[in-house]
């Protein structure tokens, strides 16, 4: 379980809060997405649930720990993160790099030992792409790569599951794929996810829970169906939005 | 891994005085016998001290490069592009200068240490962030002040301390000596063995500090530890012989493309390759022509148009950030 308990966030140096007092949880299993336009703060909050930035105010618990007093040993125990923007610094092997989602389970001086290996190549092939272990992670496709730190981050076997903005790189046919991967897996494993997503069809189709962030306040937060209503995204992004349905599905479209 | 014996077997073969490799073999086995001639003592005294300084340093270098490398997730540098043997050979011509009484080789930390702390400061960009161009670039700026110091130190020193400083600057195992082997080694193996220890943890540093984080490494208390060592390998080398160019930044590059960027493969084969290296370069530098040429000049011979190749090949690649 996921809880941001009344968090507050601001960089060092200026004297605005880019995430004011926010307050959601995500119960243990769901797949939560965050939706905000840009500079709402989204990425922030990630990054101070992820452990990478202090906040200011608030507590972060994941199931049931105050995160506060972890190391960053014990909160990889607790928590993956599948990077934004991934630069790879060498061409190593998407095994290598899968692989290093283990760190947290491997001694101070030792390797990953031949458990690690069979872990990360199982992982590999949760993803659907245990064909590219030899190969350097630098010349595979964008797609290919996304999924690659996904299989990283599953390495790491934690209950808890984030990825920011994991469709931002990704052509429309891998978006779905991606996202139904996530899915299943998270279904699979019991795995409790927090995304953030840009386009709230997305969110629609394969989240059960959307908070709503703006201007670095949650303004809404509930059931996929609660939440996402033609209202409450104008109000989000300021825009009008129309809503085409049909029998089961809801699309939401820009329409000013 | 068997490469720095072999190279250290060939290179006792060949020197000024001419001797057979079975003369070469007999003096060896002389010397291990305890019995004296000119034939044990040039063997057992010149060549092999020599050939071990240069394995040695070869291995601090290529292994310190390799490392920061890796920390500093810039393939372009080493300790000479950061301004660690510059640094390192402001605190020897300090001390040969002025302060004989400080060893040699602390002096040779003391100022490697500062000069790549001020390197990675002035590269920091507000965010805590570090592009590899500013590394880079501070890395030279750093250089060219502690080189200035140098020259100052040299216009205000006695003419008979200039010519040792000047000397010992070009980069040489001319006057390598066992005594020279034993303290440098200690400060070497002191550099190296964390980092063959953590090797692995270079992989996960090498993701950046953020992705590290989320993995569960603790990067600035581990930076810390890498940083240090490959300085203490680095500057150790600096001391008994000087600035030797190059050899930090190809070495790991010529094993990353053979053997590919795992650390767990990469710092033990570029330690070998170092030793190896050194080896073969000094070994032409001391048997080319009739007179001892610095090895560093050779190491910047071969050095500076494989840093033009690497740049021009990978620039295209991953690393044009």
């Amino acid at each position: 379980m996921i809880r941001v308990d009344d968090v507050s966030f601001r960089h060092p140096h200026t004297t605005d809060d880019v995430v004011k007092s926010a307050s959601f949880s995500v119960a243990n299993g769901r797949i939560a997405a965050l939706l905000g336009p840009n500079g709402s703060g989204k990425t922030t909050l990630f990054k101070c649930i992820a452990g990478i930035w202090k906040p200011r105010g608030g507590a972060i618990l994941l199931d049931g720990t105050d995160t506060a007093s972890l190391s960053f040993r014990e909160r990889a125990l607790l928590l993956a993160m599948v990077p934004q923007d991934h630069t790879p610094p060498f061409p190593y092997t998407a095994l290598e790099a899968v692989l290093m989602g283990r760190a947290a389970h491997v001694g101070m001086y030792a390797s990953p030992s031949s458990a690690d290996v069979d872990k990360a190549r199982a992982a590999l092939e949760t993803v659907g792409v245990g064909r590219l272990a030899d190969r350097p992670y630098t010349r595979v496709s964008g797609g290919e790569r996304q999924l690659i730190l996904i299989a990283r981050a599953l390495a790491q076997e934690a209950p808890i599951l984030l990825l920011d903005e994991p469709t931002s790189h990704l052509d429309f046919r891998n978006q779905h794929a991606v996202l139904s991967m996530v899915r299943r897996v998270a279904e699979d494993k019991g795995l409790t996810v927090l995304m953030t997503l840009h386009d709230p069809n997305l969110a629609a189709h394969f989240a059960h829970q959307v908070v709503l962030l703006k201007e670095g306040g949650v303004i809404a937060d509930g059931t996929t169906e609660d939440v996402l209503t033609a209202e409450r995204l104008e109000q989000l992004y300021g825009v009008g939005i129309g809503v085409m349905t049909d029998t089961e599905r809801r699309l939401f479209y820009p329409a000013s | 891994m068997a490469a720095p014996l072999l190279a250290a077997l060939f290179a006792l073969f060949l020197g000024a005085y001419g001797m057979s490799p079975v003369q070469v073999l007999a003096a060896l086995r002389d010397g291990l016998s305890g019995i004296d001639s000119p034939e044990t003592a040039i063997i057992l005294d010149i060549r092999l001290p020599r050939i071990v300084l240069a394995g040695l340093a070869g291995m601090a270098l290529a292994t310190s490069g390799a490392t920061l490398q890796a920390v500093l997730r810039n393939p372009l540098v080493d300790p000479f592009i950061l301004g660690i043997s510059s640094g390192a050979a402001f605190g020897c011509a300090l001390t040969i200068g002025f302060a004989p009484f400080i060893p040699l080789q602390a002096a040779a930390f003391l100022g490697g240490g500062l000069a790549v702390l001020i390197a990675c400061l002035v590269a920091r960009t507000g965010d805590g962030g570090m592009s590899r161009l500013s590394l880079v670039l501070s890395g030279v700026i750093v250089s060219a002040f502690f080189s200035a110091m140098v020259s100052l130190i040299k216009f205000f020193v006695e003419p008979m301390k200039l010519q040792s400083i000047v000397f010992w600057l070009m980069g040489s195992f001319s006057l390598a000596e066992w005594s020279q082997a034993h303290s440098a080694g200690i400060g070497i193996l002191l550099g190296c063995l964390p980092v063959l220890l953590l090797r692995w943890r270079l992989n996960v540093i090498s993701m950046g500090d953020e992705e590290a984080r989320t993995m569960g490494v603790n990067v600035s208390r581990k930076r810390i530890i890498f940083i240090t060592a490959a300085t203490l390998a680095s500057t150790s080398a600096v001391a008994v012989s000087g600035i030797i160019g190059w050899a930090g930044l190809m070495v790991p590059h010529l094993v990353r493309m053979l053997a590919g960027p795992d650390h767990r493969r990469l710092i033990p084969l570029t330690m070998a390759g170092g030793a190896t290296f050194m080896i073969l370069a000094d070994t032409a530098a001391r048997n080319m022509t009739d007179f001892d040429i610095p090895v560093g000049i050779i190491t910047a011979v071969a050095g500076a148009p494989f840093f033009v190749y690497l740049m021009k090949r990978n620039g295209k690649e991953s690393w044009g950030r």
